[in-house]
């Protein structure tokens, strides 16, 4: 569904995509790990047309992802993105962030568009929540709230760009219950992350990423319990055993 | 203070009939300047290269040039070019395109105080420029926008009395007007002054009510 072919990025004389090919499946569970400044988080933002790249060709169900094109909204209403800083409209209320998509890009009805957005709030555990502003949420709610607002779209698939990364120890768990439903429900899901327990638990595959190249990839459980290129041993001795 | 009160009945009625003529070209200059403005923002904001130096370089000559002298120009140079506009025409729209570099100068600064996030999170869920704009960028931009517009306000409301300069007969132009035929300086400026200083009061208090009314949430 999601098809990278020989991707190359670069940011100016930083090469950090040096030719990635990958495949992601309808209803599959994707992880992305690696050190930071692997360019992890590139890959994904390449995928939703955030970011431009240089070379090869990204495609969703056969679509070229072409950020300078005018079909780059198009695509981005099929694959939604979940940011490590949230990034929900303070102005709006929960409610209101959740169905800003459907109601204005999709010219959805209001009536419709609320009650689709109550429905999504209560998937993620905050019915009560949907009048509340999000300087008023805790991260974790707000992360909640980011992915009703991913989900009001109604994707074929949902990025997620280190999602528990900006929270708290104790608030990461609800955001991970509800990524962990989601995938039980069968959304195609690519997830950056440094939840090593999250990724082994519920990924299907786990892509190791380190200096712009896949460096090793496979089943979760097998990769992360025994992976076997040294590096992938190196990163995850060291992500595992910090002290 | 008794001859002061005579005084002040004599001239009153006609400083008044300037005073609404200052208002008219400050409502006027202030609508034309905030829509200009809006525009010269939204071309340097717009991330195409020829429209975003094309904006920077207007603002930069109007800013660069005395409202006087571009008042002068609209008022007495375009007629030999066949473009004639009433004094008061040419004191808006003189004063609005003066005031819309610092206008549009504001608006920029107000976008591009919004975190880079929020452009991202608007882009993700499939919004095309425009309607970032609208929906996500400028809602949360006229809070930071709004005390340095009310500066704004305050400022065109006491540099209106310029279009004195092109013979339109606001406030200052009656004062000068009636000072110089009655010689009663000090009741026809104190008059002059006491009167912007009541228009900036309101002009004040509704910039502090829509501060308070976009200072929610």
């Amino acid at each position: 569904m999601i098809t990278l072919t020989n991707v190359h990025k670069s940011f100016g004389a930083a090469h950090v995509i040096r030719g990635v090919s990958a495949e992601v499946k309808r209803g599959e569970v994707v992880c992305i790990i690696g050190p930071s400044g692997s360019g992890k988080s590139t890959i994904l933002r390449c995928i939703n047309g955030l970011e431009s790249y240089d070379g090869g060709t990204i495609a969703i169900d056969g679509n070229r992802v072409d950020c300078n094109s005018r079909s780059i909204t198009a695509v981005r209403t099929q694959v939604s993105m979940v940011f490590q800083r949230f990034n929900l409209f303070p102005h709006r209320t929960a409610l209101e962030n959740v169905i800003e998509g459907p109601r204005f890009v999709k010219g959805e009805p209001r009536a419709a568009a609320v009650e689709r957005g109550r429905t999504l709030l209560a998937r993620v555990g905050l019915a009560a929540k949907e009048d509340a502003y999000p300087p008023q949420l805790s991260g974790g709610q707000q992360q909640r709230v980011a992915i009703a607002r991913a989900l009001a779209m109604q994707p074929k698939a949902i990025l997620f760009d280190e999602p528990t990364s900006a929270l708290d120890p104790e608030l990461v768990g609800e955001v991970l219950g509800v990524m962990r439903a989601l995938a039980e429900d069968g959304m195609t899901m690519v997830v950056v992350t440094h939840e090593m327990g999250f990724a082994r638990e519920v990924a299907d595959r786990v892509l190791f990423l380190d200096h712009g190249l896949i460096v090793e990839q496979g089943p979760a459980r097998s990769l992360l319990t025994h992976p076997t290129h040294p590096r992938t041993q190196d990163f995850l001795h060291r992500v595992l055993h910090p002290i | 203070m008794q001859s002061f009160l005579t005084r002040s009945a004599e001239f009153l009625p006609i400083l008044l009939q300037g005073a609404g003529l200052t208002i008219v070209v400050t409502i006027g200059s202030l609508l034309f300047s905030t829509l200009l403005g809006l525009v010269w923002a939204m071309m340097r904001v717009s991330g195409i290269p020829a429209l975003s130096w094309i904006a920077k370089s207007v603002v930069n000559v109007i800013r660069g040039i005395p409202i006087i002298v571009q008042l002068f120009y609209i008022y007495f140079v375009l007629p030999d070019f066949g473009v004639t506009f009433t004094a008061l025409q040419a004191s808006i729209i003189g004063l609005g395109i003066a005031y819309s570099a610092y206008q549009a100068e504001n608006f920029r600064a107000g976008i591009e105080a919004i975190d880079k996030g929020q452009i991202e999170a608007a882009q993700s869920i499939g919004m095309g420029w425009a309607m970032t704009m609208r929906r996500v960028i400028l809602p949360q931009a006229v809070k930071i926008v709004l005390p340095p517009y009310g500066n704004i306000m305050v400022m065109m409301l006491k540099d209106s009395s310029q279009a004195s300069t092109i013979t339109v007969a606001e406030l200052a132009l009656q004062g000068r007007l009636i000072a110089s035929s009655t010689f009663q300086n000090s009741t026809v400026f104190t008059l002059v002054a006491l009167l912007y200083l009541t228009m900036s009061i309101p002009l004040i208090m509704l910039v502090s009510y829509l501060e308070r009314r976009f200072g929610k949430a």
